[in-house]
């Protein structure tokens, strides 16, 4: 689904990821750790073509194209979705009005008409039950006066809502309390299939306790620097980071 | 394509006002010039008593002593007044027989607009049939409104049909010499609207489609006079969401409103006049006097819409007379290229116990100034008076800019005022945001300016609010890749 290869990418003349290669199939989750200011949450903005990075190297190719000349809102169009680490608000646009516009942008690229109110409704009632949110959130100033945790839960009711192919939740897990783990995790289990792949970005291997990771890739100065199975993250809460830095730097 | 905001800058700047174009319009009009001859003219074309005649010539003598005021944040070439001709019969020859003879772009921004077929055909000057809808929907109107003895007619009519009322209040509000502009409307006013609702009546619908319909091509000098009797309620839409193309620059209207004991009016505008192209060339010079006074119980809201004008100077305003009585001014001002807006309101509390609410969101970019301007005075008898401020500016880019200039004067200890500010720019981080939800940058800025105007467009009446917002969304569209 999803084929990183070589990628380099900064912010003038500052290299921030330095040849990342990464494939995820499509029905895999993979999950992405390492140590703060290794350039996460950079890949995730490149994958989502944000430009204020420039990639000087590489490629992303999803199913098959490459993204070089796609627009942010092209990408999601394909079906990529980023739950932000830290998600902005937008004073005065209610979360559902901000979904519709958001779902109806979507179906027009795709040529479609916009979705039925009836259809919206019903939509936006089954995710909310999912995720366990309060209706009356939903006419509320879309993060504005969100609690930390009320942010990351509204990110992936709106990947429940848009359904994306690749779904990467940077750091989703920090700010949620136990039990709001319990349910987002619970949630994106249950939007998981076989056609779709989720990259998780975390520190801390409780997450994957619940959303379980085919792969885990460690991420060190731009670097994909060890990838393994489940186990690695076990590894890492035990050891923490300094012997693959050693490893890495040997 | 994707968005940085030096290219958001950049498009801001081309935006062109792809609606501007000449016509020609063969009408009876004045020799250029201002003097007494052209005032007393005027008023005998319009069939006036003499007492109107002199009401005027009053208004010449007090502006020929007066000066352009310069206070307000704006600079313009200051208009020769001689060089206007001050009196132009509109021409009820039609410019074009049918819709296809129409500027198409025209056409299309109508529609967008949601504006019916009949009221686009009336818009856009083309001939409409006597038979036609929107003819019969103003007679309908008509009926509907005499049943209940409500008054609403142009301003020349009224003089002739009303004058008890007409001198009673006319300048009662917005004196002759209350002001430069407002003096020359004044001696020199073409037409306007007028309006009375009787004691107790409830006017029973927006005044709106049947006024626009109306006031298609009204004069430079527009004068307005609303009078809701005690216990009445009207609810008054002035303008049109329609870009206005105007071939005179200069616009100087005074709008006078009186709400006598335990009335309401509502006034709304939603006001898209030519801005000027992106150099700040042409353009409607745009001074207008709007004001309000409140008897005992009443209230007055003013809402405004405000997009287009090279220059704006514009502060609607309440006079609060009457014990417990309640003035409102709800605004959104956009500014882009060279536009510059001094806008605000000004609110008097004389009676006992009275509020006001004063929420004002200014939208600045290109190279635009957006200012607010507002006055709260309490007076020393106005015990318990009220006031909440908020001026809200969103900057697009680093080029414009936004000021704020709130001015209170308060005589009496037992007063409560409160003032509210804030800046903000529409970030990059929120722009990626929604693009990474598919939202492309064009769409999720109208969001964000929407987002950021809704306190405001929620109050205007519904069927205004939503032309409102595709005008928002109209106004910097195109402005983005
Ligand atoms: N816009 C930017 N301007 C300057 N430096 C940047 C920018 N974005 C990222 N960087 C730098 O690139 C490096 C990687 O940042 P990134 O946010 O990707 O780290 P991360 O792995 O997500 O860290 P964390 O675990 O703390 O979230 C950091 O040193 C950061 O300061
Ligand atoms: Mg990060």
């Amino acid at each position: 689904m999803l084929k990183i290869s070589n990628l380099h990418a900064g912010i003038e003349n500052n290299e921030i990821l330095k040849g990342i290669n990464l494939e995820v199939k499509a029905g895999e989750v993979h999950a992405i750790m390492g140590p703060n200011g290794s350039g996460k949450s950079t890949l995730a903005s490149v994958i989502a073509g944000k430009e204020e990075y420039e990639v000087t190297e590489g490629s992303v190719v999803l199913e098959g194209e490459n993204l070089e000349d796609s627009s942010p809102e092209e990408r999601a169009h394909k079906g990529i979705f980023l739950s932000f680490q830290y998600p902005v608000e937008i004073p005065g646009v209610s979360v559902t009005n901000f979904m519709k516009t958001a779902i109806n942008e979507g179906r027009k690229a795709k040529g479609l008409d916009d979705m039925p109110a009836k259809d919206m409704l019903k939509m936006i009632r089954e995710k909310a039950e999912l995720l366990e949110i309060d209706r009356k959130f939903l006419s509320r100033s879309l993060n504005e006066g969100f609690s930390g945790g009320e942010k990351k839960r509204n990110e992936i009711f709106q990947m429940a809502m848009l359904e994306p192919k690749l779904a990467i939740l940077d750091e989703t897990d920090s700010g949620l309390d136990i039990d709001a783990l319990r349910i987002v995790a619970n949630g994106v289990n249950k939007l998981k299939n076989k056609d779709n792949a989720v990259i998780v970005i975390t520190h801390y291997q409780r997450l994957l306790d619940y959303i379980v990771p085919d792969f885990v890739h460690v991420l060190h100065q731009g670097k994909i620097v060890k990838s393994g199975t489940k186990d690695l993250a076990h590894e890492l809460e035990e050891k923490g980071y300094d012997w693959l830095k050693q490893e890495t730097a040997v | 394509m994707a968005y940085t905001e030096e290219e958001l800058k950049k498009e801001l700047e081309t935006k062109e006002y792809e609606y501007g174009f000449y016509t020609d319009i063969e009408s009876d009009t004045f020799p250029i010039g201002l003097n007494e001859e052209i005032v007393v003219a005027i008023s005998k074309k319009k069939e006036e008593p003499d007492w109107m005649t002199q009401w005027r010539l009053e208004a010449f003598k007090a502006w020929k002593l007066m000066e352009e005021p310069e206070w307000a944040n704006i600079t313009y070439p200051k208009p020769d007044f001689q060089a206007i001709s001050y009196y132009s019969a509109p021409n009820s020859k039609p410019k074009y027989d049918s819709l296809d003879e129409v500027d198409p772009e025209l056409l299309d921004t109508f529609k967008r607009l949601g504006i019916s077929l009949d009221e686009q055909k009336k818009l856009a000057g083309v001939a409409v049939d006597i038979v036609m809808d929107s003819v019969s929907v103003a007679t309908t109107f008509k009926k509907t409104l005499a049943e209940k003895g409500i008054i609403f007619c142009s301003i020349s009519e009224a003089i002739k049909e009303h004058p008890e009322l007409v001198k009673k209040y006319i300048g009662s509000v917005v004196p002759q010499k209350d002001n430069f502009y407002a003096a020359l409307n004044s001696a020199v006013f073409s037409d306007g609207s007028f309006c009375y609702i009787p004691k107790g009546v409830r006017c029973p619908m927006e005044l709106s489609t049947y006024f626009r319909i109306n006031q298609a091509g009204t004069g430079q000098f527009e004068r307005t006079l609303v009078i809701a009797d005690k216990g009445s309620y009207v609810s008054y839409l002035e303008g049109c969401t329609a870009p206005s193309r105007d071939e005179n620059q200069l616009h100087a209207a005074v709008v006078e409103l009186i709400a006598l004991d335990d009335a309401e009016i509502k006034y709304s505008t939603v006001q898209n006049w030519f801005p000027g192209d992106k150099n700040g060339k042409g353009g409607v010079f745009n001074f207008v006097t709007k004001r309000g006074i409140c008897h005992t119980n009443s209230k007055i809201s003013w809402t405004q819409v405000e997009t287009g004008s090279a220059v704006t100077w514009k502060y609607p305003s309440c006079i609060l007379k009457g014990d417990n009585s309640i003035g409102e001014f709800y605004s959104i001002a956009v500014t882009n290229n060279y536009q510059q807006a001094d806008t605000g309101t000004k609110m008097i509390h004389i009676g006992k116990n009275t509020r006001s609410t004063i929420i004002s969101k200014g939208i600045s970019a290109g190279k635009s100034q957006n200012s607010y301007r507002g006055l709260v005075q309490v007076n020393s008898r106005a015990k318990n008076a009220r006031n909440f401020s908020q001026c809200d500016s969103l900057l697009m880019g680093n080029d414009c800019g936004a000021h704020t200039f709130p001015y209170i004067e308060v005589k009496n200890k037992t007063a409560q005022i409160e003032h509210e500010a804030t800046t903000s720019k529409i970030g990059e981080d929120q722009i990626f945001y929604c693009n990474q939800r598919g939202i492309d940058t064009e769409k999720a800025i109208a969001l964000i300016v929407n987002g950021f105007s809704k306190e405001v467009l929620n109050k205007l009446p519904m069927e205004f609010a939503v032309e409102a917002q595709k005008l928002l969304e109209i106004s910097l569209e195109g402005s983005v890749g």
